[in-house]
């Protein structure tokens, strides 16, 4: 039973979002006319069946009255009619598995092409797990759901008018009670179905409850093994565990009524048909071949309704799904490139001209900010968390554009020229160590796959990460796992500069790159970002003050504005903000 | 592990057995069907019709009171077991020392006790209900079958094992597949988070087209896979479709010849094709319990595992041995301790010696990954030396049962945890007699007080799980008071003073060395500034011990201290 409760949509949106849907499977219609074909075709022999049955069986009148060749008539009929059922039951499988499998790869791949382009503001801002779901979640559910949905409304609605259709054809009063009690195990059902339901809601907050509890006692477990603490966090834990005990019961057990609940209403549809069919048979109204047809429909009649109720809520739930996928390709791209673009050739000449920007538009961040920075000048960025550090950095990167002046890059307004050639002549090393799964040598080549092994070696042993990869299992071979945890955060920040020490753009950004180093390997990477910084123009964000104290040009920056500019010495001799800084840094090395 | 099932030993055996009447029940229906026509219908008697689906309706009433039986007390026996299970889960892992913790991880370990265990519930309610009525049924349908004609039965005979090859044989052919689909599909999973994650760098690097490239291939090879074990799944249903037909169009044969020389009735054929109708929908049944209940059982095995961990320490009942008078004053002596990590290539400490004498405080220094949180965490005996031994109070670690050792040893760990509850739960995990005096006490050596004060529920403030409503350093401030709680003889500060700004660093520093008492003091820290007025500085390098002496001494004698101590404190003066 899926319980999660998806957004439901207008009708408007439903709408919109089925033209679409259409839009999409649009290149597989063949397949959708032939899957439409082939399920009418299957729903139709299936149904033809039982009355070929019901006729060799009005052959077969008893002792003597046997219509042999009759009979032997119909058993061939019986057999072509199943093979083309067969068929057109795999044929419906295979259209079905085109459509659903294609559509959702061409989903992904659009989805995929649209992440790359999607604007950083949007991304920024919406969770990645969220993203990911659509991506993934999403586009199964609403495959399976819409197209599986779909197929199963339109033979399930086929067999039921095809059932009655014969029934009536046959017998009115039998027909009559078919479809009278037949609806009473949708009533049932749907009655059950809200009752565990609402098990179901209690269910899954105490098992959330529980989940929490475990993953703090387990994530917690040194902690409380430190503590002694054993005795009583098991205690806790069966606390929830009881109550989880209880709701599981009722709602397992509402939810399993269903089945015996329907069952008994098909019993009573069966008990029912024989009844006023055997009546009827005596009085002559039916033969026995028709009894058993109606037997048969009986049985094959509540089948569909059951299936019908469940599709209908699926198809909601594609349908919403749907729209959260075509949102996601909806989204704001980013600013798409100028067309005659040109390519930049950097001299590492950077002119920020009055600009400004802010995220939200109602919150300014950077004012009127314009600096001119010599080629080779290193220019280090400082201030308070939330202060416009990082900001600076999308700005030059042009991960956002500015919304007001300019930067310009060798002259030229970094809009006019392409992304590719702007963002490689920068390198960049991130706070945030992001590594792709794969090998090392790998990550490290990311910027320039075909470097040989040497040049790999190299980058390593100038980012002082040599050592440590030599000790890992497999060298430079050993895959890093996704989340990056077979390696610690510090060793993942020396893979991210060896990264970039392989390309050497001509301009560096490095925003808090040690920040988990300790301070003594970062001494020693000082020292080769001193000589990789030689003759480039790079922009330093740290935390660690010692860290910045050679640049050129020392940034303050505090609530988005440059609140102080200057060298190390100028700045001290001020006795302002980044006086105070510099100072609390080393307050209780002198009492 | 069916241990755990013994508490529902009744429902477990009753589940199934009311399973069985209820099939037995619906076994009859095409039986009295029969008879209404071959000697209702046949001899126009009105009242035996009426009896006999009088009969019909009785067997759907008992077969759904026999159901809602077995449905109840297989939910209560699925649902009581993986309770039971649960809860020795959470009570073994408590066991494990952290060695085996480090081994597992603590995200397979919560994997485990959540959606693990809950498909062992799931599988084994599906198997009470179903593993006896499935078989039961197309077996009982069979020998129904003989009942009502020998000749007709065989072709049950023959058609009951050609429908399972069919129905087990697409299976056990999908099955691998289903998990190459699963990997293939996590492959596209990976991508996709990593594109989102590392959008920055893809783009600094200017990689987005190959990016696109990559997920389609592995997009590709996702779709190719699902439409292979697709096809071969959509065998299945034409497969069977078409042997059941055959099946019922051969007792259409048999029954006409069969009634022609009156050894059986038109009834009866209805009957047998009913009985035919009903074997399909139960092996298709029966091939989905197999499927979920193998998964449960691989479930089952994975919990099976943790609970075969045995824990990988010992700790003696009792506090044994006697403490020699020349070591009376030692608080913790390490005498050539080395240290390998489970699994790991290369020790992480080697050849350690150093004593701390009694109201010491010892600072550690060193690199990351240099061994600090290592040699520690040999203290309170989280890990076993691997050579050496670790002494504590002049006896070797090993002597002391669980609680004592860790009520002599607070460890303040470097991540900050704190526990869903209060603020007072949360210091009385320290000691649980503690009074507020002593609380109060213990925050206000931790510079927690002042902050505590100014909660409006003072020590009575909620602390959400993870203590996600404090700030890292006032998190920080209480676990320090926590471990002050418990009055210990030797408190270990892991780097724990890192979210504290210097002058509170300072300020605790000054307030740990004020306590009465002898209280030893381990500081494990980055900040040399932090370990100044340590009595001893053990510097560690790459899991040596480098050097081991006072501030200035250090200075003097230890390049490695010099290093560290330089690139903290440059300020102004010339570089190296």
């Amino acid at each position: 039973m899926s319980a999660k409760a998806k957004s439901k949509l207008t009708p408007e949106q439903q709408k919109a979002t089925m033209t679409r849907v259409l839009q999409k499977i649009k290149p597989y219609g063949f397949f959708v006319v032939c899957s439409l074909i082939v399920a009418a075709v299957s729903v139709a022999a299936q149904l033809y069946i039982p009355i070929l049955c019901g006729s060799a069986i009005d052959m077969m009148l008893g002792k003597g009255a046997v219509d042999h060749a009759g009979v032997l008539r119909i058993i061939y009929e019986i057999i072509v009619v199943a093979v083309v059922a067969a068929f057109a039951q795999w044929l419906l499988s295979v259209c079905n598995n085109r459509i659903t499998f294609a559509v959702s790869r061409d989903l992904r791949n659009a989805a995929m092409r649209k992440i790359q382009t999607l604007s950083l503001s949007y991304l920024d801002s919406h969770p990645s797990g969220d993203i990911v779901s659509r991506m993934v979640a999403d586009v199964d559910t609403f495959a399976d759901g819409l197209l599986m949905g779909f197929t199963q409304l339109f033979s399930g609605v086929l067999t039921i008018l095809g059932t009655l259709l014969f029934m009536l054809q046959q017998n009115v009063p039998i027909t009559l009670v078919v479809v009278c009690i037949t609806p009473l195990s949708l009533v049932v059902a749907s009655f059950l179905a809200k009752r565990s339901y609402k098990y179901f809601q209690s269910q899954s907050t105490v098992r959330g409850e529980q989940t929490a509890l475990v993953n703090e006692m387990i994530e917690g477990q040194k902690v409380v093994q430190a503590f002694g603490h054993e005795a009583q966090s098991l205690e806790a834990f069966d606390e929830v565990n009881g109550r989880l005990q209880n709701v599981s019961l009722k709602a397992i057990f509402f939810s399993s009524m269903t089945n015996p609940a329907t069952r008994f209403v098909n019993n009573i549809v069966y008990a029912g048909v024989g009844l006023v069919g055997a009546i009827y048979a005596v009085a002559g109204g039916i033969t026995i071949g028709q009894l058993s047809i109606f037997l048969n429909y009986a049985n094959q009649y509540t089948k569909p309704f059951n299936e019908i109720s469940g599709v209908v809520t699926e198809l909601q739930n594609a349908l919403a799904c749907a729209a959260r996928v075509f949102e996601l390709l909806d989204a704001e791209d980013q600013t798409p490139e100028a067309e005659n673009a040109a390519k930049l050739v950097p001299d590492g000449h950077v002119q920020i001209e009055d600009v400004s920007f802010r995220y939200l538009p109602d919150r300014p961040l950077i004012e009127g900010l314009s600096l001119d920075i010599k080629p080779g000048q290193r220019i280090a960025i400082v201030g308070p968390t939330g202060c416009g550090k990082t900001t600076l950095i999308n700005l030059l990167m042009r991960f956002y554009d500015v919304n007001g002046g300019s930067i310009k890059v060798s002259g030229t307004d970094i809009r006019d020229v392409t992304r590719a050639s702007l963002r490689g002549s920068y390198g960049m090393v991130l706070q945030d160590t992001w590594l792709r799964a794969g090998t090392v040598r790998e990550n490290i080549a990311y910027g320039k796959p075909d470097a040989p092994l040497d040049e790999v070696v190299a980058a390593a042993k100038a980012a002082h990460a040599d050592s440590f990869i030599r000790r890992l299992p497999e060298g430079y071979d050993t895959v890093i796992a996704e989340d990056g945890g077979n390696i610690s955060q510090g060793q993942k920040q020396l893979l991210c500069i060896a990264r970039v020490m392989l390309c050497l753009p001509p301009m560096l950004i490095l925003d808090e790159a040690t920040s988990s180093i300790d301070t003594r390997t970062e001494v020693r990477i000082q020292a080769a970002f001193a000589r990789m910084m030689q003759g480039r123009t790079s922009f330093i964000v740290a935390h660690r003050l010692s860290t910045i104290r050679e640049a050129d040009v020392i940034l303050v920056m505090k609530d988005g504005h440059i609140v102080e500019q200057g060298d190390h010495d100028t700045l001290l001799a001020q006795g302002g903000f980044y006086a105070k800084l510099y100072n609390s840094q080393f307050e209780g090395v002198e009492t | 592990m069916l241990r755990y099932l013994s508490d529902y030993k009744r429902e477990s055996v009753l589940a199934p057995l009311f399973k069985m009447l209820e099939a037995t029940f619906d076994l009859f229906v095409p039986l009295v069907m029969a008879d209404i026509v071959n000697v209702g219908i046949a001899a126009h008697d009105f009242h035996y019709i009426l009896v006999r689906c009088g009969i019909l309706l009785l067997l759907a009433i008992v077969g759904l009171a026999c159901s809602l039986t077995a449905q109840y007390f297989s939910a209560k026996a699925a649902v009581g077991y993986s309770t039971g299970l649960r809860h020795a889960l959470f009570e073994h892992i408590q066991t494990l020392s952290f060695s085996e913790m480090d081994t597992m991880g603590t995200s397979t370990l919560i994997t485990r006790m959540t959606s693990d265990v809950n498909q062992v519930q799931s599988g084994l309610n599906l198997f009470l209900r179903l593993f006896l009525r499935s078989p039961f049924v197309v077996f009982g349908a069979m020998i129904m079958a003989f009942t009502v004609n020998f000749r007709a039965a065989l072709i049950f005979v023959v058609a009951i094992p050609l429908l399972s090859v069919v129905v087990f044989g697409v299976m056990v052919i999908t099955r691998p597949l289903y998990k190459s689909v699963q990997t293939r599909l996590d492959r596209v999973l990976g991508l996709t988070r990593e594109n989102l994650t590392g959008v920055r760098v893809v783009r600094a690097f200017d990689k987005e087209k190959s990016e696109v490239d990559r997920f389609e291939d592995a997009n590709e090879l996702l779709t190719k896979i699902q439409l292979h074990v697709g096809h071969i799944s959509a065998l299945m249903n034409p497969l069977t479709y078409v042997i059941i037909n055959l099946a019922i169009v051969a007792l259409l044969y048999v029954g006409s010849i069969e009634i022609s020389i009156g050894g059986m009735a038109s009834g009866d054929v209805i009957a047998l094709v009913n009985y035919m109708n009903q074997i399909l929908v139960e092996l298709v049944k029966l091939a989905n319990l197999i499927v979920q209940v193998s998964k449960a059982l691989a479930c089952a095995g994975r919990v099976q595992a943790v609970l075969d961990t045995k824990p990988g320490m010992e700790f003696p009942a009792e506090l044994t041995g006697n403490v020699p008078a020349e070591k009376a004053d030692d608080a913790v002596r390490f005498d050539h301790v080395s240290l390998t990590y489970k699994g790991a290539g290369a020790p992480s400490l080697s050849d350690i010696n150093f004593t701390a004498k009694r109201g010491q405080t010892i600072g550690v220094i060193g690199g990351t990954g240099s061994g600090k949180s290592s040699l520690i965490s040999l203290i309170p005996r989280f890990y076993d030396a691997t050579e050496g031994s670790v002494e504590i109070m002049g006896r070797p670690v090993r002597q002391y049962p669980r609680a004592d050792l860790r009520g002599k040893v607070a460890v303040v760990m470097q991540k900050a945890q704190l526990f869903g509850g209060t603020i007072r739960s949360n210091l009385l995990w320290g000691s649980q007699n503690a009074s507020d005096a002593d609380l109060w006490a213990a925050l206000e050596t931790a510079q927690a007080a002042e902050f505590v004060k100014a909660k409006p529920l003072g020590l009575d403030e909620p602390v959400e799980q993870g203590g996600r409503n404090l700030s890292g350093g006032q998190k920080q401030r209480l676990t320090i008071a926590r471990a002050l709680v418990g009055k210990p003889d030797i408190l270990i500060l892991d780097d724990s003073a890192s979210a504290l700004d210097y002058a509170t660093d300072a300020a605790l520093r000054k307030a740990l060395a004020a306590l009465p008492g002898d209280l030893t003091v381990f500081i494990v820290s980055q900040r040399a500034a932090s370990l100044q007025h340590a009595d001893q500085i053990i510097v560690l390098d790459d899991g040596r011990m480098v050097g081991l002496g006072r501030h200035a001494e250090l200075l003097e004698s230890c390049p490695v201290y010099k290093e560290i101590y330089e690139s903290q404190f440059k300020k102004g003066d010339a570089q190296k």
